[in-house]
């Protein structure tokens, strides 16, 4: 906790806490409820997106809407016309259906990255990041998923994989299938959990707003999905403890999706897939693009929502540092792949690791290197650029070159012909995937897809984990009393405030 | 450069007249199958012992090819397999015609991009080009049918491996894990094809199924009748062999017929990329000078 955010915690508080909800506090304090004082500030800024329905939310979504229809009369004309239509021959049976499939799948990895880790080591000044976080993940995680009907060339039977006497349990793909199925439900949990609490919250206010269609059905959805949530304390210590484990527990679930989605290349003989390093590249690359995007999804939401009094500069330069961290730890995994791939020289691999660098896909490699590797690192390294503009900038040139990486990882080993010499590096028989216009209008259309979810999501939930932020608000509060009383301005650990914490429970 | 069509060989003796007129039933097939094994060690035996027409003009043929006739023993009837295929490719012959390309694609009905058994041009160390037809590998260890989520790709007890094209989803990952480039995607329609004497099935896939995966089969449909390949019948060159490891015998298009374990010692046969521990039940012989893991290939 940074004084800055202390005093921004701070000036909040005597302001807007009103009377009634003061009275409410103390009043249920004794009903054994944890005296959080309600925040009357954070309360109004998270329901926000869920009350106001501005022209440019319409807009928005009508926009959006349009461009996820052109991809999915895509899908249709491809369905009509086959898997050809889309670009695909027998020699490049892969290609951007599975690049995305990689790169949607894999920013779904900011949310446990800023969720799960972030809370596990107790960074407090995640907690205003954390909602818009995990609903990215939400919505990203189905987004990539849906990438397997396109890449289906019998998309109607996709049924089969989910009927048992057909699994063949020794294929790479149905692991895939298994690990992200159980992801997508640790998202959901993941996403539900910390939103039990402002359910309640946000029952209260709309029942204080007026009473029209839209609050009714409001009212209806929370009392179905809250429960019976009234935030005593066993209720909390509860959730705490769920929350807490499914921390540790999406950790390990998010590593093994993106491991297990790379055995799929991985797993085979193809020079350039048979990689040992892969499962670690994949993970780390979807970290570092998942990070890109709650960047990018914060940006654009603190300034269409006007929250920039919780989610501040401060916020987008510390993710900017996590953001060149993983990218660091990317390139280098990047650079010892195509280094030892390249020196060794066998068969296929140096052809592979020739044609990528120097031959035919020379253009998207560069691209990469420069885009997701010293573009993000020059922006954040100057204290002009590195502020809210300059670590999103950051952010949309790495996810535009981390998709790039994808189909720079997927097409050169799959296009590469297997009868060839090992010693004619630059053999002309490659294959060549030839974009349509099909895919591309998928792509961009699962591209609007999530700015769309994401806009439908907050229409229905609050932004800001409000529970969460007024609990940190008061910790904040009891730190700096903690400090007062003491006397010691240097930074205290975060044992301190829980232990002040600890004792206002028993107190009450 | 294309040569005429030749009838396809029986390796036994030909079936009853109406078998050639009607489509055979499941039934004729099976029994077939069964005596399939006996047929053929009787005409090799026939051979020997009598000398038949077929031995003396195949003994003629080719000067480097041990023409022995099969002497093997009639299996008695039990559970084990009456085959175990496979395939003999002399590079020394094939001379890049392609035919047996050819032939394949109109007896499966296949577009021309579906290569089942694709002739890649290979130049040696010492510039000289020979070619090398490629079918399915047949491989003992498949990877192909290890990776398939939902058993489309199966392996039959005669050895044979093949693609259930209604249940395949297309992920296409048996294409990726191939090491031989076998296996040919159908990108969009299949070609029609008239009503033939089969449904369709994995032993005889006409016409392929649109959004699934296709590959050389053997002609597994018309073994049990006692037909050789269509691309092996085809070659003009008699560069191909279909052979059966269980009755250790191999058949050309002229209706030469070897013993295949001495055959393929004879002549130094090889596998292609047995390092990938794929066990390839396709044998090559090379020509002179000929290294199928190291020289260039294209086509
Ligand atoms: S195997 Fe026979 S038919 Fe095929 S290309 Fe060679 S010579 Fe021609
Ligand atoms: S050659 Fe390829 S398609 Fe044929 S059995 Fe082997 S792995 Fe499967
Ligand atoms: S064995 Fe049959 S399916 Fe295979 S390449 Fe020859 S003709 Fe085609």
């Amino acid at each position: 906790m940074t004084r800055e955010q202390v005093d921004t915690m701070e000036t909040g508080t005597s302001t807007t806490m009103t009377s009634r909800t003061l009275e409410k506090s103390i009043g249920t304090a004794y009903d054994g409820v944890d005296p959080v004082p309600p925040r009357e500030d954070i309360r109004e800024a998270a329901m926000r997106p869920v009350l106001e329905t501005g022209k440019w939310w319409w807009t928005a979504v009508i926009t959006l809407g349009v461009v996820v229809l052109a991809g999915i009369v895509a899908w249709v004309m491809q369905l009509r016309d086959g898997l050809g239509s889309a670009g695909y021959n027998n020699q490049a049976f892969w290609a951007i259906y599975e690049a995305d499939l990689v790169a949607f799948i894999g920013v779904t990895y900011g949310g446990a990255v800023v969720s799960a880790v972030l809370r596990l080591t107790k960074a407090r000044w995640r907690a205003p990041l954390t909602r818009i976080a995990e609903a990215t993940a939400l919505v990203t995680l189905p987004i990539g998923m849906m990438f397997i009907v396109p890449h289906l060339g019998e998309s109607p039977r996709i049924w089969e994989l989910v009927w048992p006497p057909y699994w063949n349990l020794s294929s790479p793909i149905l692991w895939d299938f298994f690990a992200v199925s159980t992801y997508l439900l640790a998202t959901v949990v993941f996403f539900y959990l910390p939103l039990i609490p402002d359910l309640k919250i946000t029952l209260e206010r709309l029942s204080a707003g007026p009473d029209n269609l839209k609050t009714r059905t409001y009212k209806k959805l929370y009392t179905i999905i809250g429960g019976n949530w009234t935030g005593s304390i066993p209720q909390r210590r509860v959730l705490h403890g769920a929350l807490g484990l499914i921390s540790i527990m999406i950790i390990p679930m998010a590593v093994s999706v993106h491991s297990v989605l790379s055995f799929a290349f991985s797993s085979s003989s193809r020079a350039g897939y048979l990689e040992t390093i892969f499962p670690v590249l994949f993970v780390v690359g979807a970290l570092y693009s998942g990070v890109a995007l709650v960047i990018v999804v914060a940006a654009a939401f603190r300034k269409g929502y006007r929250l920039e009094r919780y989610i501040t500069e401060k916020h987008f330069v510390r993710m900017g540092f996590i953001l060149i961290a993983l990218g660091a730890a990317y390139l280098y995994l990047t650079f010892t792949e195509y280094l030892v791939d390249g020196y060794s020289g066998t068969i296929g691999n140096a052809s592979w690791v020739y044609q990528t660098i120097l031959g035919r896909y020379w253009i998207p490699f560069w691209f990469f290197v420069v885009g997701a590797g010293l573009l993000p690192l020059v922006i954040l390294a100057f204290r002009r650029t590195r502020n809210v503009k300059g670590v999103a900038t950051a952010s949309v040139i790495v996810l535009l070159a981390m998709w790039v990486k994808r189909l720079v990882i997927v097409i050169p080993p799959a296009t590469e012909p297997l009868v060839k010499s090992p010693l004619n590096v630059a053999s002309a028989n490659w294959g060549t995937f030839h974009f349509t216009w099909i895919p591309i209008t998928i792509t961009l259309a699962a591209t609007a897809a999530i700015p769309l979810l994401l806009l439908v999501v907050f229409k229905f939930f609050p932004i800001l984990p409000v529970a969460d932020m007024e609990e940190m608000a008061a910790e904040a509060e009891g730190l700096e009393e903690d400090l007062s009383t003491l006397g010691v301005m240097a930074a205290a650990g975060d044992n301190t405030s829980d232990n002040r914490k600890e004792r206002k429970h028993a107190n009450v | 450069m294309t040569g005429s069509r030749r009838q396809p060989v029986e390796i036994a003796t030909r079936p009853p007249a109406t078998d050639a007129e009607e489509p055979p039933s499941c039934e004729d097939a099976g029994l077939s199958r069964r005596h399939f094994l006996e047929r053929l060690g009787a005409i090799g035996v026939a051979g020997a012992l009598a000398g038949t027409g077929v031995l003396e003009a195949a003994s003629g043929h080719k000067a480097g090819a041990v023409t022995t006739a099969a002497t093997t023993q009639a299996t008695g009837a039990s559970s084990k397999p009456a085959h175990q295929w496979c395939m003999v490719i002399d590079l020394r012959y094939c001379n890049g015609c392609k035919v047996c390309t050819a032939a394949c694609q109109e007896a499966h009905y296949l577009h021309k991009d579906q290569t089942w058994i694709h002739v890649f041009t290979m130049t040696n160390a010492s510039g000289n080009t020979y070619h090398m037809p490629r079918p399915c590998m047949m491989c003992e260890d498949p990877p192909c049918v290890q990776v398939c989520p939902v058993k489309a790709n199966f392996r039959t007890d005669e050895g044979l491996v093949l693609v259930n094209q209604s249940r395949c989803i297309g992920t296409r990952i048996c294409m990726n894990a191939c090491p031989y480039q076998a296996r040919y995607f159908n990108w969009g329609p299949a070609k029609s094809a008239p009503r033939q004497p089969f449904p369709q099935e994995p032993e005889w896939p006409v016409p392929q199924v649109e959004g699934t995966v296709g590959k050389c089969i053997f002609c597994a449909a018309m073994l049990p009748m006692g037909k050789i390949p269509e691309c092996v019948s085809n070659c003009p060159m008699d560069a191909l062999y279909m052979g059966d490891l269980t009755t250790d015998v191999a058949v050309n298009a002229s209706g030469q017929v070897v013993k295949l374990s001495e055959f393929l010692a004879a002549n130094d046969a090889v596998k292609f990329k047995e390092s990938y521990g794929t066990h390839p039940r396709v044998y090559y012989i090379l020509g002179h000078d000929q290294d199928l893991e190291n020289d260039e290939g294209a086509g």
